[in-house]
């Protein structure tokens, strides 16, 4: 009787990229309801575009690139792409941001390069890179965490603001705090002299450190569930807290503390979501932290010295380009030698 | 400390080995704690190789009766091992059969069609204690009489493995006690049911060493073994006899994190020496045996039995799975029957575990001396038909590198071996992969990850080969080129000499005077083609290697 010969292994464990996606769509739930919390329904309405949009290019690519659309769309990384990108932008911008942001990341960073797996550049942050370089308005009016109460805006009122082309008023937009600080500074201000409600809440900025705290929730639930390892996280932390430290020991009148550093802006979705991205990070053990180090650095010296506001799509992007060179310099010590 | 002769116990400090899985306890483990007994199969298959080394020759020729325990093919070479008949009956044939093997060859077997009588041959000598007289060598010997090999898998001549104590001072005996796959439980009921003959087993192989300890390794989730064991080493204590057991015998429970019954493994774990890939570890002062190897031994020794029989864990989709005593060369399809399978509902059976076994060609593939595991399968859903599944790019998770007990970054090979990059799949160390499939087991991708990595070293062994091939090839081409070269040179000093000649001959006969070395040089102007042939040629001469 001849027998079926598959090849060894014989079993394979219940995991599956869609698994993990899934978890990761999970463990973002609390930042979801800080942000709806803090800024309104926004996020919902715009994760909702983004999704929408990076489902359907994701399949029309797949489709013009003749290539099962079933198992691609289920794998679910599309969708942790658009939940991504939709954190990144101000809760009422125009529904096109979304849109353009999210197509352009699964076309361009994501097909281009030959889809899941193969894209050396994180898709969420080209997304949001180009977005921030090409409509640096829209991309820069932030709610002052509050003003959602004064205009309470229902979900339907959120859906027809930003659906609609009237701009909001400027009155209730807001830069985000590291935005306010770093205008502040450079005109000539020091830290002390700025104005009262930048840096209110209890440490960090009202609101962005509730944020911030949430996403640190989801990603100790990551680290739980084994779905990512502790080195990117932790070297992006450390390396960040580090350097602002040394500086603000040095100055603090002129440089953030540590603690605003990292419960400000988009430093743990950083640490724990984006640069963890499996795709596009360092995939060996010692290249993992310098990978993470290097981002933490670049978030600081960008965020201290650079043009822009915060620095995560520009840090993340440009350590995205060491990888290789990382991964070829770290492999681990083979058993035995 | 111990005095010399005390068998003792004692739990030493443990290392840990990076890589591997936690596999959760499966339900195909058997239940039934018993050691089943299988009867006389009609039909027992031998295969010529049954271990590592040089095929065994068959001393028998078709239509003889043989007796249980006859040899019936003989060790060639310094690496080989003898094949014992498992039982009475008539050799029937010599010929070529499905054998285990992962390449799914045929090779060469012995057929032997049983009477029923299981009629053991007349003249055994039983060594029995007096082993302690006899030397390492001729020790070696009267196990590598028995046709004892690695019973672990691995199938190297055990007497190679005992005599390397004269060689490399082998300080530690490691018995090995770790299954090595999961779902496996042979040598756990090996060890409850037998602990007598493995301690002794060990005694024997520490004699042979004149190792000065040995460790037996037990996972920590087989609690009854280890204390069948404790339980015999005090009760044989007062046998043991100071003059020649100058060791002492540890018994040590290590983690059940899979692959700790790899013997590499094992050896980290327990003295936290790293033995590469393709090394040895009786040069680190390491011998490692396996658990039923030891009963070999002692068998060999005490009853005279060559290794024709051991305990094989028959599971899968049967009703009654079970640890099972059975005669080498027993089909496999006669074992999944005897559990009461259904040999034509069967859809794969893997001999061997879930992890590294190789699925069998036939049926009628038979158990040789280093199968501890049979699993049949008749429905889809024991065993996982990766075939079935979608497989998703590589997303450098990382799953794999965290499982790889070698160290290696499995995601990188499969990279370079996708992209056919053989070179850097070389930087990588493919050569050092164990092929455990343990990264294939946890990727979400459900990528076959060994697959591929069997695809590129074969790839890789037959581009060496072809390399070879063509060195040799151009040497050949580059010695043709040379004795052309030196036939035309040789023809051209011929040609030089008869010129010379001629030449010589001619001045004579003009005028005498023109011998005189004066005359030389006018005399080599006048053929100056020649001379640059010549000159040339010399030239060449020395550039030719
Ligand atoms: S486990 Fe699979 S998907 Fe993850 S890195 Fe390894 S090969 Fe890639
Ligand atoms: S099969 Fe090879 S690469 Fe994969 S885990 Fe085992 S040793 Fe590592």
């Amino acid at each position: 009787m001849i027998l079926n010969t598959p090849g060894s292994p014989h079993i394979h464990a219940k995991t599956s990229v869609t698994a993990i996606m899934l978890n990761v769509v999970l463990a973002l739930i609390p930042a979801i309801v800080a942000y709806v919390w803090f800024f309104g329904w926004g996020i919902l309405v715009h994760m909702f575009i983004a999704a929408a949009t990076a489902l359907l290019t994701e399949a029309f690519v797949l489709y013009l690139r003749k290539k099962p659309i079933a198992p691609a769309l289920l794998d679910g990384s599309a969708l942790v792409t658009a939940i991504l990108i939709a954190f990144c932008i101000p809760p009422l911008a125009p529904w096109w941001i979304s849109l353009t942001g999210t197509a352009f990341a699964i076309v361009i960073a994501k097909h281009l390069y030959g889809g899941l797996g193969y894209n050396p550049f994180n898709p969420a942050m080209v997304g949001y890179a180009m977005l921030l370089i090409s409509f640096p308005r829209e991309m820069t009016a932030w709610l002052s965490p509050g003003t959602i109460e004064q205009l309470s805006l229902n979900l339907a009122e959120t859906f027809t603001t930003i659906f609609s082309d009237a701009p909001i008023p400027d009155a209730v937009t807001m830069a985000s705090p590291l935005d306010t600080v770093k205008t502040e500074l450079a005109r000539g201000q020091s830290i002390s002299g700025l104005p009262q409600e930048t840096l209110s809440g209890m440490f960090a900025g009202k609101g962005w450190e509730w944020c911030n705290m949430a996403f640190l929730l989801g990603g100790a639930y990551l680290l739980y569930k084994k779905i990512i390892h502790w080195h990117i996280p932790v070297a992006v932390l450390a390396s960040l807290v580090m350097f602002s430290a040394l500086f603000y020991m040095i100055d603090n009148e002129h440089y953030l503390s540590p603690l605003i550093h990292i419960f400000s802006g988009a430093t743990m979705i950083c640490a724990f979501f984006i640069a963890t991205d499996p795709v596009t990070a360092s995939t060996t053990p010692k290249g993992r932290l310098i990978y993470g180090a290097g981002i933490g650095i670049l978030i600081y010296i960008i965020r201290t010295w650079g043009g822009y506001p915060d620095a995560v799509a520009f840090a993340v992007l440009l350590m995205n380009i060491a990888v290789p060179t990382i991964d070829h310099y770290t492999k681990p010590r083979v058993f035995g030698k | 400390m111990a005095k010399d002769g005390e068998l003792i116990m004692k739990f030493g400090k443990l290392f840990s080995f990076r890589g591997g899985l936690n596999l959760a306890k499966y339900q195909h483990e058997p239940a039934d704690t018993t050691i089943g007994i299988t009867g006389i199969p009609e039909r027992l298959i031998f295969p010529l190789q049954q271990h590592i080394g040089e095929p065994a020759e068959p001393v028998v020729n078709v239509g003889d009766k043989v007796l249980k325990g006859q040899l019936i093919a003989q060790a060639t070479g310094p690496i080989s091992a003898p094949v014992h008949a498992s039982s009475s009956g008539t050799i029937t044939a010599i010929s070529d059969y499905p054998v285990p093997h992962a390449s799914g060859l045929k090779a060469s077997c012995i057929e032997l069609h049983t009477d029923g009588c299981d009629q053991w041959i007349a003249d055994r000598k039983i060594i029995g204690n007096t082993y302690k007289q006899l030397s390492p060598i001729e020790l070696g010997e009267h196990i590598h009489q028995a046709g004892i090999v690695g019973m672990g898998g691995a199938g190297f001549p055990t007497n190679i493995k005992l005599n390397a104590g004269q060689q490399n001072a082998v300080d530690t005996l490691i018995i090995n006690g770790a299954e090595c796959e999961p779902w496996v439980s042979c040598d756990d009921m090996l060890m409850r049911e037998r602990p007598a003959e493995i301690i002794i087993g060990a005694q024997i192989m520490m004699h042979a060493l004149h190792a000065r300890r040995c460790i037996i390794a037990i996972e920590d989730n087989k609690p009854a073994a280890c204390s069948s064991l404790k339980n015999t080493i005090n009760s044989l204590k007062p046998q043991a006899d100071s003059n020649n057991n100058p060791g002492t015998l540890e018994i040590i429970e290590v983690p059940t994190i899979y692959p700790t019954g790899g013997e590499k493994q094992l050896i980290k774990i327990l003295t936290n020496k790293e033995i590469a890939n393709k090394e040895l570890p009786q040069n680190s002062g390491i011998i490692c045996h396996n658990v039923a190897t030891a009963t070999a031994v002692y068998r060999a020794i005490f009853c005279a039995e060559p290794l024709i029989s051991r305990l094989i864990t028959i599971t899968g989709d049967i009703p009654h799975s079970q640890n099972r005593e059975v005669l080498i060369g027993t089909p496999a399809g006669d074992l999944i029957e005897m559990g009461g399978g259904q040999r034509s509902a069967l859809k794969q059976i893997i001999m061997g575990g879930p992890m590294m076994g190789i699925a069998l060609q036939s049926d009628e593939t038979p158990v040789i001396k280093t199968t501890f595991c049979l699993i049949g399968q008749t429905r889809k859903s024991t065993l996982v038909d990766i075939t079935n599944k979608n497989i998703l790019p590589c997303i450098r998770c990382g799953a794999c590198a965290d499982v790889c007990p070698a160290q290696l970054l499995p995601q990188q090979l499969y990279w370079y071996a996708r992209a056919r990059d053989f070179k850097k799949i070389k930087d990588y160390s493919l050569s050092d992969c164990i092929e455990c499939g343990f990264c294939d087991y946890v990727c979400p991708s459900n990528i076959p990850l060994v697959q591929y990595y069997r695809y590129a070293k074969a790839e890789i062994f037959s581009l060496e080969k072809e390399k070879q091939k063509s060195d040799i090839a151009r040497t050949r081409h580059e010695f043709h080129l040379s004795r052309l070269q030196r036939e035309k040179e040789e023809r051209a000093a011929r040609h030089k000499q008869k010129i010379n000649k001629l030449a010589a001959r001619r001045p004579a006969i003009d005028s005498p005077a023109i011998d005189s070395p004066a005359m030389d040089s006018p005399e080599q102007k006048k053929s100056p083609p020649h001379t640059a042939i010549n000159t040339a040629q010399n030239n060449k001469n020395i550039e030719t290697p």
